[in-house]
């Protein structure tokens, strides 16, 4: 039985690389349904916060729950978080294909039943039996966020997940992030895109080095908020 | 969700398929192992005549140089595209994955030993080292899997690191020094005209032991050492 959760929460959580303090004492939840825009300049500590969640980075000190359960207690929790970060996780050397049947394999999925579905939605069946080394910045991407949701996880972690796609591809993607909310996901977003940000996602968290300094509800006026707590655009 | 057993044979599985199209390790590890070897022959050998054992110690750097060499391009291929994060994000135990990278370093190795062996031989005029083929293969595999176990935990700890090229062979020879004298020492007790099998066993269980150790301490410490 693979753990489940609706809920997350984050307590207290600080991060220190040496003497450099990546996040300070940061407590953030979210819930089932939400989408939750992690905005912040350059070296804010968005990735690693996107880390921490991911449970590839062990926070200094806090508590991190998916639920009611640690975040690091076990690995099959894992299994209900999907990650695409900049770095795309792919391996160029292996087709399309190849590469979402070894993710779907190391997941325990049916290769025949995931696979042609995500290359679908990734819209390359055409390419699907292509090296991914060929492929453009946009195609990768499409590829990375259908490897990163193969596995229906509860918890989707996005790191700059528009960049290099075209207007169709953004809001084809920013759809289906609006879909995997309805169907009960949680999504937390890092990026620099307000534009993008804006009307997609439902709660903004602003942080600044390291610190959270502001965890609201989305609405109007996200980049003159973003100004005024932030600094200039 | 898959087996400690599936995940390593797939991780195995997916190095061996990257490796068939690209083949970019194989050819980089056998050229260099083969350049290695050739140095010393030219070097060494003087009108047929090689001073006693070098032809164990010369098999042996060659094997370690390679393999070196091997472990650096095998993770610096998980660092592009950052897909050993990928790897340590799966709902499987993350020592299956270090199993499986070990699988593919050693059979790496052992691909590179099948050519090094024969031409060690030839150059060297050391046809001995065939007069007991099963204990020579004892003696590379526990001394390959020793080495290379050692390899692959600093190698993917390594792999964030940016001075790792340099940092990888500082850290692994120092450590990896018990494999190398014991698989020169093995090899040397085969290469006597009348062979040493007592001897030659006695270093397989010395590097047997090592192999236990270390494989057993790096299961452990794997885990907690990728995570940042």
């Amino acid at each position: 039985m693979i753990p489940d959760f609706d809920r997350i929460r984050l307590t207290d959580i600080s991060r220190h690389f040496g003497r450099r303090r990546a996040l300070t004492r940061v407590t953030l939840t979210a819930s089932a349904g939400d989408i939750l825009g992690l905005l912040g300049p350059n070296g804010a500590g968005k990735s690693t916060l996107i880390g921490v969640l991911a449970t590839l980075v062990a926070p200094t000190s806090g508590d991190v729950r998916f639920g009611d359960m640690a975040a690091f207690s076990q690995a099959a929790l894992r299994h209900r978080i999907g990650l695409l970060a900049h770095e795309l996780h792919l391996y160029p050397e292996l087709t399309a294909r190849q590469n979402l049947a070894f993710f779907a394999q190391l997941y325990g999925l049916d290769v025949r039943a995931t696979v042609p579905a995500a290359l679908e939605r990734a819209q390359l069946v055409d390419r699907g039996d292509d090296e991914v080394s060929g492929f453009s910045r946009g195609m990768r991407q499409r590829l990375a966020l259908e490897r990163a949701l193969l596995h229906r996880p509860r918890l989707v972690l996005l790191d700059e997940p528009f960049t290099g796609l075209d207007d169709n591809a953004v809001s084809v993607v920013s759809d289906r992030l609006r879909r995997l909310a309805a169907d009960g996901c949680i999504v937390v977003m890092a990026t620099h895109d307000l534009d993008l940000a804006d009307g997609l996602v439902t709660r903004v968290a602003l942080i600044r080095g390291g610190k959270l300094i502001s965890d609201e509800p989305a609405g109007a006026g996200l980049r003159a908020r973003y100004r005024a707590l932030v600094g200039s655009v | 969700m898959p087996t400690f057993a599936a995940v390593a044979l797939l991780v195995l599985r997916k190095d061996v398929a990257i490796e068939v199209k690209s083949r970019e390790i194989l050819y980089t590890t056998l050229f260099f192992a083969v350049s290695c070897v050739v140095v010393f022959a030219f070097a060494l050998v003087r009108e047929g005549r090689v001073i006693e054992d070098a032809s164990a110690g010369i098999l042996w750097i060659a094997i370690a140089f390679a393999g070196t060499l091997a472990l650096g391009r095998t993770f610096e291929r998980e660092r592009y595209g950052e897909t050993l994060r990928a790897l340590l994000l799966a709902p499987a135990p993350r020592a299956a994955i270090y199993v499986g990278k070990l699988l593919g370093i050693v059979l790496l190795l052992i691909v590179a030993e099948l050519m090094l062996v024969p031409m060690v031989a030839l150059l060297f005029g050391t046809v001995t080292l065939f007069a007991r083929p099963l204990l020579l293969a004892g003696l590379l595999l526990t001394g390959t899997v020793g080495f290379a176990a050692v390899g692959t935990l600093f190698a993917a700890m390594l792999v964030r690191s940016r001075t790792r090229d340099v940092l990888l062979p500082i850290l692994l020879y120092p450590i990896t020094v018990p494999v190398i004298i014991a698989g020169v020492r093995g090899t040397s007790a085969l290469l006597q005209a009348a062979p040493d099998e007592p001897m030659a066993t006695m270093w397989i269980t010395l590097l047997l032991c090592f192999d236990v150790v270390f494989v057993t301490l790096s299961l452990w410490t794997f885990e907690p050492l990728m995570t940042e």
